[in-house]
């Protein structure tokens, strides 16, 4: 038998043939919170490609929202990426007030920072706790669900739901803030700030955490950009874009905060810059709450809002209005417009158009996270197997948002 | 700022972009002919510092011709600007592909592939995106119904798992 001769250090290994294997990770893997398929050609443990199978949550939210009114959309709004409901009902709502070219109320604004904000926190808790979670660390996301849990219970106190809330509409928000919020909320971020720093001192300076995640799915700053990252991801790369900085939108440019900015661009500083926001998250719900006065939550034009109910009842002029919107919808002027918002994962973008009628023509979302899983086969190239999920879980892939 | 980069768009490849618009809220926007997209992009991303990945969306106008527009949502970290490019494609007419540029459009184009039906060449995979591939049809088109049901679709054999070595029985 002639047999290959391999070199001598080797000897002592058994010269096992090896091929490289296909491996099914999913649709329903535990690891990927939702449903996604992952193809991953392994080489022994290194992942030397990988194929990602998407569509199994299309809910077809751009076609049945082409086929509601312009208010209706809303709720389709919560179940995008429903871990922060409200930044995409804010999302929407600032894109269609562009389009109306539609002032709204300081203290709406101010309603709509604060409670996107909080949903920023929550959203930031729940990938901080779930990347402890990927990685065996049980503990962590069990703390960062109580903390989550706190900030849910204020907002259902807001606006009546926990997870699907449904806050903002067309003109400003939907009900000013209830007895006794703004103490309650500011003992919450207390009580959230506590498990924050717990958490930040159980992982951030972790040893074992930091070596586990250091280098791993590294991106560059030009791959990034060109992969058309944005938000936490792309800030851990070194680059410093937040929408909220580069084009303030509602009251940001009054509000002081920082945003941080990575230099590795691997899965640890997207870890450490969720971390880090949700601090500045918590200074800004405290200015916001400090800056806000009393005042007009919504805008008194019945041609956008919805009249206060006793004008319902008790005048022909506010039953009418009622009357139209509901059945015919808010008339938004024909045209098209990208309006878009910094978004717990990065930039939320809504293209629309309309043709003058009482429903959207077509509305284009542009997810946050949409153009990162792209990149996740580059990230994961050369990693180990068991890299591959904390990678993907570092990126914050909702499927709600990208699957539409 | 950004009324600067259509001015030199226009003024680099006049007969490839026309029509220069202030869109609502001040965007800016301009139309770009469907064969030079390409050129367009490379001269946005090369000459004026496009260097992220456009968001990519088309609608379908129908009734109107050509039916399609696919709409290119460019971003600037450089200068912080913005800028909107709109390429109206026909019936059948096929959208080159923009993914040479920025790798990052590829799902994009997948998408408008997927629910629009145009087909993009020069894409390094072209395939559905969200839709299976025995669906047929395409639903973001206006004239696809809105509750458009579709049979199921038998189970797909598994070929894409080999097994790893084993005895040659046994696969």
């Amino acid at each position: 038998m002639a047999e290959e001769r391999v070199p001598a250090a080797d000897d002592l290994l058994a010269p096992l043939p090896t091929k490289k294997m296909v491996l099914n990770m999913g649709p329903s893997h535990p690891a990927t919170h939702g449903v996604t398929k992952f193809l991953v050609e392994l080489d022994g443990e290194t992942v030397t490609d990988l194929k990602i199978d998407i569509g199994y949550l299309h809910r077809g939210f751009e076609k049945s929202c082409e086929s509601s009114t312009w208010t209706q959309v809303f709720p389709y709004t919560d179940r995008l990426n429903y871990v922060s409901s409200i930044m995409n009902n804010v999302g929407y709502a600032l894109a269609v007030e562009k389009l109306c070219k539609l002032e709204i109320p300081e203290r709406a604004k101010y309603l709509r920072v604060v409670t996107s904000e909080l949903h920023r926190i929550c959203d930031h808790l729940t990938l901080v706790g779930a990347q402890g979670l990927e990685l065996g660390a049980m503990t962590i996301v069990i703390f960062a669900v109580e903390a989550r849990d706190l900030i849910w219970d204020r907002l259902t106190e807001l606006c009546g739901a926990r997870l699907t809330s449904n806050y903002a509409r067309i003109g400003g928000v939907a009900r000013d803030l209830p007895e006794g919020w703004i103490e309650k909320t500011l003992k919450t971020l207390d009580r959230t700030a506590e498990v924050r720093d717990e958490i930040d001192a159980l992982l951030s300076r972790n040893r074992i955490f930091a070596d586990r995640l250091r280098g791993v799915g590294a991106i560059s700053r030009a791959d990034a950009l060109d992969y058309g990252f944005t938000g936490p991801c792309l800030r851990a790369t070194g680059e410093p874009y937040d929408v909220r900085k580069a084009q303030p939108y509602l009251v940001y440019d009054r509000i002081d905060f920082d945003v941080p900015v990575g230099s590795n661009g691997d899965t640890l500083d997207r870890f450490l810059m969720r971390v880090e926001e949700l601090r500045q998250s918590d200074r800004i719900v405290r200015q916001c709450l400090q800056q806000m006065a009393p005042g007009e939550i919504i805008v008194e034009d019945f041609r956008y809002a919805l009249p206060p109910k006793p004008l319902v009842y008790g005048t022909i002029e506010g039953v009418m209005a009622h009357f139209k919107q509901i059945m015919e919808g808010i008339k938004v002027p024909a045209g098209e417009a990208y309006s878009y918002t910094e978004a717990a994962n990065g930039e939320l973008g809504f293209y629309l158009v309309s043709d003058g009628g009482g429903r959207p023509y077509k509305i284009g979302l542009r997810a946050p996270v949409w153009p990162m899983l792209t990149a996740l086969p580059q990230m994961t190239k050369g990693a180990l197997l068991a890299d591959l999920v904390p990678v993907y879980d570092s990126i914050n892939y909702i499927a709600g948002e990208v699957e539409q | 700022m950004s009324k600067a980069v259509i001015d030199a768009l226009v003024q680099r490849l006049p007969e490839a972009v026309y029509d220069p618009y202030v869109g609502v809220g001040g965007d800016d926007c301009a139309f770009v002919r469907r064969e030079r997209i390409v050129e367009v992009c490379r001269a946005l991303k090369q000459d004026l510092g496009f260097d992220m990945a456009p968001y990519v969306t088309a609608v379908d106008y129908l009734g109107q011709t050509p039916r399609f527009e696919v709409v290119y949502e460019c971003y600037s970290t450089k200068a912080n600007a913005r800028v909107r490019l709109r390429v109206k494609v026909g019936e059948g007419e096929e959208l080159p592909s923009v993914t040479s540029v920025w790798r990052g459009a590829n799902w994009f184009e997948r998408y408008v592939f997927d629910m629009y039906g145009i087909p993009v060449t020069g894409h390094p995979d072209l395939r559905r995106l969200l839709m299976y591939p025995e669906f047929e049809g395409n639903p973001l088109r206006k004239d696809y119904p809105l509750r458009g049901r579709q049979p199921l679709v038998p189970e797909r054999e598994i070929h894409d798992i080999f097994r790893g070595p084993g005895p040659a029985t046994r696969d």
